[in-house]
């Protein structure tokens, strides 16, 4: 080890696979409901998608986090982002597409995809 | 590098092996694969949770979904359920023995609430046996900090400064002990991490060196800059093998990348590390008896002075620090010593691990701030007493510590605290006994034990230990006389003013403490020929009439 | 400038030396502190300081608890008390505590009445053990001709252990087991019989009990002195006579020589000869080898072999270097040869009905005599030893009042003896015995001046260079097995410029043997038993070994030449390489 920056340099390339670890109260969360009907109207691909943007994206307080049903199956595959101290936003019929799309405008920037969104969010 | 969604951290720590973590892994492993989720989900092994009540234990992040007792059975249903569905399953979930209700997070156990992680900080977050998940953790940042911006006089005053003392029972201060082994000027020094742990039931020195071994490298380096010393060895008990094994593995790591060896972050330090094995022998805890041990010498203590720090090792100024002390010295340099002295009480500052064990609801390793309650360990932490008996002592400080009684819960614990109570820290060993456990038997139990370990060397220890023993003995047989309750005490003090070592000089602490708080108990199996627990055999069992 | 502290002890105060011990104060302060496992011969460097016996407690203020007088130094304004019920009952307790697991067989111990353990009881006045309880039984450890082991005697003083390892560098003893399991003993807890053990005896030398002793051979001596059949011969090594006398309450270094020869007389022996007269014809045949051995090239440095727990110290641990000492017999074994076939001819005596007792200071010599291949014609050359110790208990038991007897001669002809032979009985005296008569050899002058100041003295390795013929020649001493490694490791590295090393396995050398009068951990015991043999050197008339009339006489009319033939076959052996254990 010869210095202070090469340690650190290993320690960023590091931390990016420790982030979903370490996950706390303050970051961003994205619940994909997983149930079967959002499974079946292709909730993994989101899923897949979504983790590929964050990671692209080196996006360190961001998880994503899979659960049931969210309950609006008619929508599904479902998204929610919960923003730390802001209301929980629920999207509806997330392609992957429209999942990426969703990191880069409202997680980036904090625009709601308002034609995106199907419903209010439970929790 | 592949970035997971989800990673399952399944303990694999001695304690949850030795349940088939091992099992568990491989089983969800081939599960994740047959599904074809094996690249969104990661199986990592970290180090002890602390919670072996429970084990094995699999937390799943970053939804933060604690499972305990998961057999590799139950790998099926997980991936099945929490992966695929994203939904919980509900019966592996902790079910809190005092509220009865299941709980989700590791955070909202109460096992876990008032715990503060420190020294295990590390344990169940990271992959031991990978030296990037230390990195990423901040790990050796305190070293390369110390080596580039700190002279050693600086770093010396950080840890005074800090407040933190010997964790493995004698509370020296750690700064103290390193300035003392800074100022023998010497061309060889030595940095001697004491393993040996020999407590029986205490097992925090082998969870840190199995879950977070890197932690304990780096602060034998930053020690070794400090004192000036380029060479350490780890005594560590041969029955420690997965404690052996990933030390092995995080010391090759580390000189791999060259945070061991010459030249340490271009400055003019080398430092690297060795093993040394010891037998397991109780005494070879003590220093001098360690440092025997590792010269290949009979394990038995010399008389001090001279102390380590002027003559140790080969006769060279040598600074032994304990497990758990090294594991708290990274966050001390990288958080600051008002930090760490923020934390505890007037004069033990930071936090300590206990074994917590007997008759408690929650088995496992406690780590809280010094000044922490007993009954709040105890009854929060530890779900209080088994099968909803009553609480009648609690053993601190391992074979040589002494029993504290129901009046004594609300003190908070700290070094000089439990001193007071004719107690003491120890390592951290802390027995929950219940109204069904007869102290003098307890007090019989602890003395075999240290009068099989003692090194045999001094006279009060070798011969007068086995003379309280057989006083012991005599009274469990309903033999005893209310003059050998005197004869104990006498007995009893002599050793411990006239022996050589720290063995001798707390084994009869059990024996005194149990006199002295549960004299009526020892009374009436002297003049009653009866033990009120029930435990002493030959003895009649019954209700000793309430004389107060 | 030496640095001193001002400390109180029982309110007296005294300015001692900073690295003094509390102990070292107390005796400044005049203040008695009863010790047991602590022994100090500062010039043998053998300091026994395990503070192992906690004897010597004492309150130190504010420390926590009790200090072991004998391992804490002092430092200034120290406030010592040795006279407080705690450190009183502290120290009562521990030698309570002791005696709860030692046998009390006082009456027929070997040691009774010279039992520090014993002593230590007297002097605190212990009527009553309160603490008994379960004893340990370990079996006896006989299996050698020299040592007897009885564990159940050990106090766990660790004395042998320091004497064993940190003085002779043997390594044979160690503590073993733990807790109160505990022993000394050889690894694996061998019998001695199977170790490398030299049987130097220093273990013996410095137990405060019976826990080491040498094998009791005096009931073989009365046998043989009451059996009408046998014609018994005894002789004395030169360090009995310097030391005896203690036994007797005499002061160290009482030169009792003729009192011994009248002593042993009285006993019944026949012959009373002097292993000096040996330690002659040692010289002689010596000198010669010296001579051929740096006339033809042969090897050097040449090594002295009288002592046998050094040859069994060569052979165990330098096997490599067996051919490095002399090939000569020792005295005593010489003594008895000479005695089994020049004297059984010369008087016509069976040799076959001899028994010759050799007195030595020596616990290897027992072992020695028992070396099979030291036997000339199927009969031993010596056949009992017994060491210094052992006659004294003959003596008091034959009733003989060794003070009052009168001056008596060794009988004739092999009690005759020179200057150069007494001082075989110190460290430095074998080699300067030897110089003076290579000296003379070899320059054919007469030596004026017979004492080598420079060969004498107490430190642990000495060299000295004699000019002979224009030659230096180099002398090294070396005086206990520690000090020899050493000498021996610069031989094997090739780094050696000796021609000649004198080793004694003794600190001090035979005046300090392992068989002698206790010394009781007081060094100058043994200086004034070396001055004393210093003393009855200058005595003697005659002082160089190849002027002993007898002993020329006997190569005259018996042997032939020195070094020759016939000696070669009587007087010589050879060393073998031994496994080591």
């Amino acid at each position: 080890m010869k210095s202070l920056e090469e340690l650190k340099a290993i320690r960023e390339k590091a931390m990016k696979k420790l982030n979903v670890r370490t996950a706390g109260e303050e970051e961003i969360k994205i619940l994909v409901g997983m149930g079967t009907c959002g499974i079946s109207a292709g909730a993994r691909e989101t899923l897949t998608a979504m983790v590929e943007e964050i990671n692209n994206r080196n996006l360190q307080n961001v998880v994503i986090s899979q659960v049931g049903c969210l309950g609006n199956c008619f929508g599904e595959p479902i998204v929610q982002v919960n923003i730390p101290n802001q209301k929980s936003i629920l999207y509806g019929k997330v392609t992957p597409a429209k999942g990426k799309k969703i990191i880069e405008k409202h997680i980036l920037n904090g625009e709601i995809l308002e034609d995106l969104i199907i419903g209010e969010a439970f929790h | 590098m592949k970035n997971s969604r989800l990673h399952m951290l399944v303990c694999g720590g001695t304690g949850c092996e030795s349940q088939d973590s091992n099992k568990l892994v491989n089983a969800l492993n081939l599960v994740l694969d047959k599904y074809g989720y094996k690249d969104e989900v990661e199986v990592i092994k970290t180090g002890c949770f602390g919670f072996c009540e429970k084990g094995p234990i699999i937390k799943v992040q970053p939804d933060d979904i604690f499972y305990v007792e998961v057999k590799p059975k139950d790998a099926k249903r997980i991936v099945e359920e929490h992966v695929i569905k994203g939904r919980k399953v509900e019966d592996l979930l902790y079910n809190e023995p005092v509220k009865k209700e299941k709980v989700e997070r590791q955070h909202d156990m109460s096992f876990y609430k008032k715990q503060v992680r420190i020294a295990l900080r590390n344990c169940g977050l990271i992959n031991p046996e990978n030296i990037e998940e230390y990195i990423a953790v901040d790990g050796y940042l305190a070293l390369g900090n110390v080596l580039t911006t700190m002279t050693p006089m600086e770093v010396i005053e950080l840890v005074k400064e800090s407040g933190l003392r010997g964790r493995g029972g004698g509370g020296f201060p750690t700064g103290y002990k390193w300035e003392l082994t800074y100022q023998n000027k010497n061309d060889l020094k030595f940095i001697i991490c004491n393993a040996d742990e020999g407590d029986p039931g205490a097992f925090m020195d082998r969870s840190i060196l199995e879950g977070d071994p890197h932690s304990v490298l780096e602060a034998m380096a930053i020690a070794g800059y400090a004192i000036g010393a380029e060479k350490g060895y780890i005594y560590i008990r041969a029955e420690y093998p997965l404690a052996i094994h990933r030390l092995n593995i995080a010391i090759s790591q580390a000189r791999e990348l060259g945070l061991l060896g010459t030249r340490l972050f271009d400055t003019d330090f080398n430092f690297d590390i060795e093993l040394k094995y010891g037998a397991g022998a109780f005494v070879c805890g003590e220093e001098t008896a360690l440092i025997n041990s590792v010269e290949g010498g009979r394990g038995e203590p010399n008389a001090k002075p001279p102390f380590p720090a002027e003559s140790g090792l080969w006769n060279r100024p040598s600074c032994v620090n304990n497990v758990e002390t090294f594991a708290n010295i990274p966050p001390i340099i990288l958080k600051g010593p008002k930090w760490f002295s923020g934390i505890g009480t007037e004069k033990s500052k930071g936090t300590k691990v206990f074994a917590l064990a007997g008759k408690v609801n929650n088995v496992g390793l406690v780590e809280v701030p010094m000044g922490t309650k007993l009954r709040d360990i105890i009854y929060e932490i530890g779900g209080g007493v088994r099968d909803n008996l009553k609480l009648k002592a609690v053993q601190t400080g391992g074979p040589s510590g002494g029993c504290i009684t129901e009046e004594e819960l609300d003190i908070p614990i700290d070094y000089d605290s439990l001193k007071s109570i004719g107690s003491m820290m120890g390592s951290g060993g802390m027995i929950v006994m219940d109204e069904k456990d007869c102290m003098v038997n307890i007090s019989k139990f602890y003395l075999e034990f240290t009068e099989e370990e003692s090194c045999g060397k001094c006279t009060p220890c070798r011969i007068g230990n086995k003379r309280l023993h057989e006083i012991l003995t005599k009274i469990t047989n309903g033999e005893g006389t209310e003059e050998d309750l005197e004869r104990l005490v006498t007995l009893g003090d002599m050793i411990k003013d006239s022996s050589l070592c720290g063995l001798g000089q707390t084994s009869p602490n059990p024996v005194l403490s149990t006199l002295k708080h549960f004299r009526e108990e020892y009374l009436e199996h002297v003049v009653n020929k009866n033990c009120p627990a029930g435990v002493c055999k030959g003895l009649s069992k019954k209700k000793p009439v309430n004389k107060q | 400038m030496k640095d001193y502290v001002k400390v109180s002890i029982n309110d007296k105060e005294v300015t001692v030396p900073r690295e003094y011990t509390i102990l070292n104060a107390a005796v400044e302060a005049g203040v008695k502190i009863p010790t047991l496992c602590h022994l100090d011969l500062h010039d043998m460097k053998m300091v026994n300081r395990t503070a192992s016996c906690r004897v010597c407690m004492v309150e130190v203020k504010d420390r926590p608890n009790l200090a072991p007088a004998c391992a804490t130094p002092v430092n200034d304004g120290m406030i010592i008390r040795t006279d407080t019920m705690r450190a009183i009952t502290a120290r009562r307790m521990s030698v309570e505590l002791l005696l709860s697991n030692h046998p009390t067989d006082c009456l027929i111990c070997p040691r009774n009445r010279r039992c520090e353990l014993q002593a230590l009881a007297q002097e605190l006045s212990i009527r009553e053990i309160s603490y008994s309880g379960q004893m340990n039984e370990f079996h006896i450890d006989s299996s050698s001709q020299a040592v007897v082991k009885h564990q159940n005697k050990c106090i766990l003083c660790r004395r042998c252990e320091t004497a064993c390892n940190e003085v002779q560098t043997c390594g044979i003893l160690s503590a073993l087991n733990r807790g109160f399991e505990t022993i000394v003993g050889p690894a694996f807890n061998l019998p001695m019989v199977e170790t490398s053990c030299t049987y130097c005896g220093q273990c013996v030398a410095v137990c405060p009990t019976a826990a080491l002793t040498e094998v009791n051979h005096v009931p073989k001596v009365w046998e043989a002195l009451r059996d009408p059949e046998r014609y018994v011969v005894v002789q004395t090594a030169p360090a009995i006579r310097v030391a005896i006398g203690e036994l007797f309450g005499m002061e160290p270094g009482t030169i009792v020589t003729g009192k011994l020869a009248a002593a042993l007389r009285r006993l019944g022996f026949n012959q009373v000869f002097d292993t000096d007269f040996g330690a002659d014809v040692t010289i002689i045949e010596e000198a010669k080898e010296f001579i051929h051995r740096i006339e033809n090239g042969g090897k050097l440095p040449m090594l002295t072999s009288c002592c046998p727990a050094w040859v069994s110290f060569i052979e165990h641990q330098f096997p490599d270097l067996v051919d490095v000492p002399s090939t000569c017999k020792s005295p005593h074994i010489m003594t008895g040869t000479i005695i089994k076939t020049y004297f059984a001819e010369k008087n016509n005596i069976d040799p076959s009905k001899i028994t010759v007792v050799s007195i030595m200071p020596c616990v290897a010599k027992k072992a020695e005599a028992a070396r099979t291949e030291l036997s000339i014609d199927e009969h031993d050359n010596v056949d009992i030893v017994i060491t210094t110790r052992e006659l004294g208990d003959m003596l008091k038991e034959a009733g003989i009042d060794f003070d009052k007897l009168p001056d008596e001669d060794y009988d004739h002809p092999l009690g005759e003896s020179t200057g150069a032979s007494v001082i075989f009985g110190t460290t430095g005296g074998v080699i300067e015995a030897a110089i003076r008569t290579v000296y003379e050899w070899m320059t054919e002058k007469e030596l004026e001046d017979v004492e080598f100041h420079d060969l004498r003295g107490f430190k642990g390795i000495r060299e000295a260079v004699v000019p002979i013929n224009g030659e230096d020649i180099r002398i090294g001493i070396a005086h206990g097995l520690g000090n020899a490694r050493h000498l021996l490791e610069e031989i094997r590295s090739g780094k050696s410029h000796y021609h000649a090393i004198e080793i004694m396995a003794c600190p001090g050398g035979c005046i300090g043997g392992g068989g002698q009068p206790y010394h009781w951990g007081n060094e100058e015991v043994v200086k004034k038993r070396q001055q004393a043999i210093y003393q009855e050197d200058r005595n003697k008339k005659v002082r160089k070994s190849h002027e002993n009339t007898e002993v020329l006489k006997m190569y005259e009319n018996y042997l032939g030449e020195p070094y020759g033939e016939l000696a070669h076959k009587l007087l010589h052996t050879k060393f073998e390489a031994k496994e080591r254990i």
